[in-house]
Order: C-alpha cells, then structure tokens, then sequence
C-alpha cells in the first residue's frame, strides 16, 4: 500500500493480513482509474445514462416562505437511479470491479438503499452478488429486501452482535476474507480500510461537483450553510467535497435517536458518548465502552445507525470545518411530513435529518442567504416505519385485508 | 524467551501443540478447568483470547464465544487478572490475543506493561500490521515481550521477509483464506506454503486455521513446529463438556 490513507490521525488500514494484497490490488486499480481521464468520463457517462445525473437543485419555495428566512435549495439524489446517492459510489466501484476482472460483488446494507443500488449494478453488469443485512434492517427496510432478492442478489440476514450495520459490515468482510480472488466487497460508505473512505467520498463528490455549478448558476453565489445527514458519511462527504476550500459552513446532522441524554443514538461527532478507536478496519470516533467494546446504536432510520464515521468526517470535526449536530426520531418525522406537505418531496428518513436542522437555522437568516440541503434519498422505502410513526388508520387495514388474502 | 523454549521443546517433541480459548466462555471457573486439563494433557502453549465485540477475522464458533463472554459480562480487568491466576498456576507459556482496540483503549503501553506483569509472553493481534503497529512494537519490546505476527497464503515472499523482520517467539501461518474454524484441505497445497514460510524466517512456525484432529497433526509434522488447535476444543466443549478436552488433547499426538 503505498499510502495508508491517514487523515491527521484517523483512517488508516488495519487489516488482517490475509486481505493485505486485496488491498494493495484495490489501491493501485483505484489509482490508476483516479489518474486515467477516461475513467472519469466513463463515470460520468454511465451515471448520466443509466442514472439520472446530473440530479437537479430544486429551490424549495413554500419552505423558504414558511420559514421566512434563507432561500432553501435542495439537492435531489432521491432522484437516483434505485432511489438514493448509493448509486454513485456503486456504479463507480462496479467499473472498477470490470477492471479487476471479477465476478461476484458483495455488500452490506442498513437501510437497504445500498444493498438494492449494489444488486442493480450487479444485475446490469453480470456480477453474481450477496447483501449482508442485520436481522434488524431486515424486518424494518423489507421492501428493499424484495427488490434485491427480484434484482437477483441473496440476501444473508445478520443475527450476530447488534444485527444491524455495523454487523452487516463484519459478515460482509468474514465472505471477503475468504472470496477475495473472485469477490470484490463494495462498501457502501466512506468508512472501513484505506481505500474505501477516499474512494467512496471520490465517486460521491460528483454530488457537490454538480451542486455548487448549479447553485452558481441559478443564483449567481455561493450557500451559506450545507446540511447533509451523516451516517458513515458519504452522502455528506460527497456535497462537502464540492465546497471544502469556499466561504460555506458545512453542517453534518447525525442521528439523535431518542435523545442525546438518552443513550439510544448514534450520534458520534455531535455528542460526547465517542472516543477514538480502532474497528472495522480504521481508526475514527466509535460509539464504545471504556474497554473497546462497541455499544449498541439506535436511530428511526436504518441507514444512519452506525457505530463509527467516516475518518475524514472525523478529521473535518477536528479541524473546526464542519460543524456536526443532531436530530431526534420524532424531529425527523415531523420534518419529513411537513416536507412532503409542503413542498411533495419525500424525503428518507436519513435525509430528514438534514431538514430538521436546516429548518431550525433558515429562520435566523435572510432572503439573501442560500442554504442547500442534500436529499440523500428518496422516503419511499420507509413506508411501513413512517406509517408506523403516524399510526396510519387506513394502511393499517389494508395490511390486515393483505395479510388475510395471504392467509386464505 | 519464547523462541528458546519451543526450540528446546522441539528437541524433544515432533510438533507442539498450541491451544486457543477464549476468556470468560462459557465462564472464567471453566475456562480455568479448561487449561487445566489442557496442560495435563500435554499442550505446549496457549492462547488467551480477550473478547472483542467485532472479531472480524474468526468464524462462527469463536465470534460465538466473543458473544457470549461479553454478554456473560467479561471485562479486559477480569481477563487480566484471571492470566495472573493462570500464569501463576500453570508451567507453560501463555500469550494473549485480540484485537487493537482492546489494546488501544487500554492505552498500548500500559496494556504491554499488565501483560508482563502477569508474566505473559506475548500477543497475537490479527488487525494490526506492521505498518500500523510502530507504538505496540515499541512497548512490546520495552516490556520484553514477543509480537507474534501472521502469515498468509496471499502473502508474498517478499512481504513474508518484511514481517518475520517484525515477529518474536514464532510466525502464526494462517492454512487458509477465510475465517477461523472452517474445513481446511490438508494437501501438497499448504505443503509448498509452508515451504515458503520456513525460506522467509528460522522462527518457529505455528500452523493454525482448520487443525481439528490427529490426521491433521500427522500432517503437519516435519512441515510446521507448532499445531494450534482453536475452534475444535470450543466445539468439544460444547458438545462434549470440559471433560472431553483432556482426551482429545492426548489422542492428537
């Protein structure tokens, strides 16, 4: 490996070393990808045809109205392909996996937006595929489950440890470490081992790249503040890229869980319940106990349930240049439900964590202040846990008139 | 120091036996019987695994374990003080093995310091390579202690030079890819890899990953001086009980 991927102090590649050489393969293919400027067309046209970039900025007029305060944009990666930012990394790493001659790709997944973005590519590609997803997500993200199973991937539900993400991740890499010479792990965020988080944050970077042009374009300057929601990162990692060397503040919203008091979060860079250790691979803030032991996260929204953060997440909280909150569950349904009156976008339940926040500072701004706020993902996915939240009276009897049909 | 013991051991031994368990599965008082019978029954060395929540490089039965040691509330205190308990009782070398973090949290130094106050001689530590390793290569030799470090079939020559530069007491060969506890083909294949282990270091070598029965052993001796035995007692015990270790410990040389 010719550069350990350290970030002041966090990253860095701690591998076993039956992976080692995986790792220094992935490197060098990365690198020479990363140098190559027919990989970056290549990209960009795979994701402009088969995807839907560049995903447009949509200025959210009844928000900045009711709010009556900044102008807020939003950034739409909703308007992905399989429905989230996922697939920009994905569809990256799959090009990648053509140049390194394999044949079978696997993932973990939380919310399952990763999982059904890895089948997808799988599927167009000709790749054999398994997800990895904990036991938990399983039952709570299930109509990404059906689609990756019609997609044609295996689903492995995860009953180890906390069966969730991070879990998810152990299994994932406990396939690798055995399955490297036909198997390529796509992570799905900017976490793990030196490549992934500089690889992964790579790819995504085409979401500032397109927002900060486009949001020039229209308003002829830049935002004051971006907001993004963080779980291990890479939504966030790919909207701040664009914009790291402006004027802008950066804000990251983790997940509050049912309160920062509570215990039950995940929130590792805007609480004080982390401290730095080594899992998974790389060194960053980790949701543990005083002896190294991970603990257990909690958050309504699968995809940001994650025990670490992205080491370069971490190294941007140190250095002051981004500025890391929270939002709790019911925060964030709220918003979602007054976005999706408002303005007819329906948000994720990851992404309404950046809404929360953004709704809770455009008042204390002007019309001359932009804000954007990365729609991660597309809310769909979260029906059965968003009608759950509303205690939705008619979905609840039409799932019972389903179940009977089921039973008969 | 450690080198010289399995050296001398091997004078009069064809192949010693390294055993693996994990501290605090099923308990303490069992994984203290569990020694017992292992030392009585002839095993060369141990390996003392600390738990860890995320053992990303073993299999089923010893996350397993992990699990369950944890959950039954194992602590890295209890298990450094239950290795004083057990080197004061027993006559063989016993080292340690987790993960960096366990070591980490605890601070890299002070961890070195508590295991060579417990007279432990070493640590296997499957997460950290070299490269990251410059603060637990320092304290273990301020401390006198051996890193044992790992071999793979996917490692290079070059690299299997690069990291014997690097290893005390012996070099951990891992058969296989994969994770611990799975079925491992015993053929002219690990024959040749051993073959380059043994050009890259005059270190003892420990062959470890699928060891589970006498054939195995027999196998393995003349091509690797130390057989470790992991997942197989841990599903002995589970199935068997401790009073099935002795036995099989005895039946394999």
């Amino acid at each position: 490996m010719i550069d350990r991927g350290y970030y002041d102090g966090f990253g860095g590649a701690y591998l076993p070393e039956v992976l080692v050489a995986t790792f220094d393969d992935l490197e060098d293919k990365f690198i020479k990808a990363k140098n190559d400027p027919s990989f970056w067309k290549e990209y960009t046209d795979i994701m402009s045809t088969y995807s839907c970039r560049p995903t447009p900025v949509t200025f959210a007029e009844n928000l900045t109205n009711h709010f009556n305060g900044a102008r807020i944009y939003v950034k739409r990666e909703d308007l992905n392909h399989t429905g989230a930012h996922k697939a920009n990394n994905v569809m990256g790493q799959g090009l990648l996996v053509k140049r390194m001659g394999k044949t079978r790709v696997i993932a973990e997944t939380g919310a399952g937006q990763h999982g059904v973005a890895t089948a997808t590519m799988a599927a167009k590609f000709g790749f054999k595929c398994t997800i990895y997803m904990g036991e938990v997500d399983v039952q709570r993200q299930r109509p990404n489950v059906f689609w990756m199973e019609r997609l044609g991937a295996e689903v492995i539900p995860v009953r180890e440890g906390t069966r969730i993400l991070k879990d998810a991740i152990n299994e994932a890499f406990r396939d690798w470490v055995g399955n490297m010479d036909t198997t390529h792990y796509v992570l799905g965020t900017a976490c793990g081992p030196h490549p992934f988080p500089e690889m992964v944050s790579y790819f995504q970077s085409i979401i500032g790249k397109e927002a900060r042009k486009q949001i020039l374009e229209k308003e002829g300057k830049l935002p004051s503040r971006i907001y993004a929601c963080v779980g291990g990162g890479s939504n966030a990692l790919g909207i701040f890229k664009g914009f790291l060397d402006d004027p802008v503040e950066l804000v990251g919203v983790e997940a509050g869980g049912r309160g920062l008091d509570s215990g039950l979060h995940a929130a590792r860079l805007s609480s004080k319940d982390a401290s730095i250790g080594v899992a998974q691979g790389y060194k960053t803030y980790f949701l543990q106990n005083s002896d190294g032991q991970m603990k257990e996260t909690h958050s309504v929204a699968a995809g940001l349930d994650y025990v670490g953060v992205s080491p370069i997440l971490a190294y941007l909280k140190e250095s002051g240049r981004v500025r890391f909150e929270s939002a709790t569950d019911r925060e964030v349904v709220d918003a979602m439900s007054f976005t999706i009156k408002k303005e007819g976008l329906i948000p994720a339940l990851e992404s309404a964590h950046a809404f929360v926040q953004a709704f809770k500072e455009a008042p204390e701004l002007s019309r001359e202040d932009i804000i954007l706020i990365n729609q991660s993902g597309r809310g769909d996915k979260d029906i059965f846990t968003v009608a759950d939240a509303f205690d939705d009276p008619n979905w609840k009897e039409f799932i019972k008139k389903k179940a009977e049909e089921y039973n008969a | 120091m450690l080198e010289s013991y399995l050296k001398s051991r091997l004078i009069e031994k064809k192949i010693l036996l390294m055993t693996h368990i994990v501290l605090g599965y099923p308990s303490f008082d069992e994984c203290y019987k569990i020694i017992e019978a292992m030392v009585n029954a002839g095993v060369d060395l141990m390996e003392l695994q600390i738990p860890f929540s995320e053992p990303i490089a073993d299999g089923p039965v010893i996350l397993h374990a992990n699990q369950e040691s944890l959950a039954g509330g194992s602590t890295v205190k209890k298990c450094l003080d239950f290795a004083q308990n057990v080197t004061q009782s027993f006559d063989i070398p016993f080292l340690f093995m987790s993960y960096y973090n366990i070591l980490f949290k605890y601070g890299v130094d002070r961890f070195a310091a508590a295991m060579a106050e417990r007279s432990i001689k070493g640590a296997i530590v499957p997460d950290l390579p070299p490269e990251e390793g410059q603060d637990y290569l320092d304290a273990m030799k301020k401390y006198n202690l051996d890193p044992i470090f790992i071999f793979s079939p996917t490692t290079t020559d070059e690299r299997m030079n690069y990291l014997a530069s690097f290893g005390r007491g012996f070099i951990y060969c891992v058969a296989r890819k994969g994770v611990t506890g799975l079925e491992t083909d015993f053929s002219g294949h690990l024959e040749k890899y051993l073959g380059r282990c043994r050009r890259a270091t005059d270190l003892p070598l420990a062959l470890g990953f699928g060891v589970k029965d006498k054939n195995d052993i027999d196998f393995l001796k003349g091509k690797t001086d130390i057989a470790v035995i992991g997942t197989q007692t841990i599903r002995l015990v589970e199935k068997e009980g401790i009073g099935a270790v002795g036995e099989f410990i005895r039946s394999l040389r």
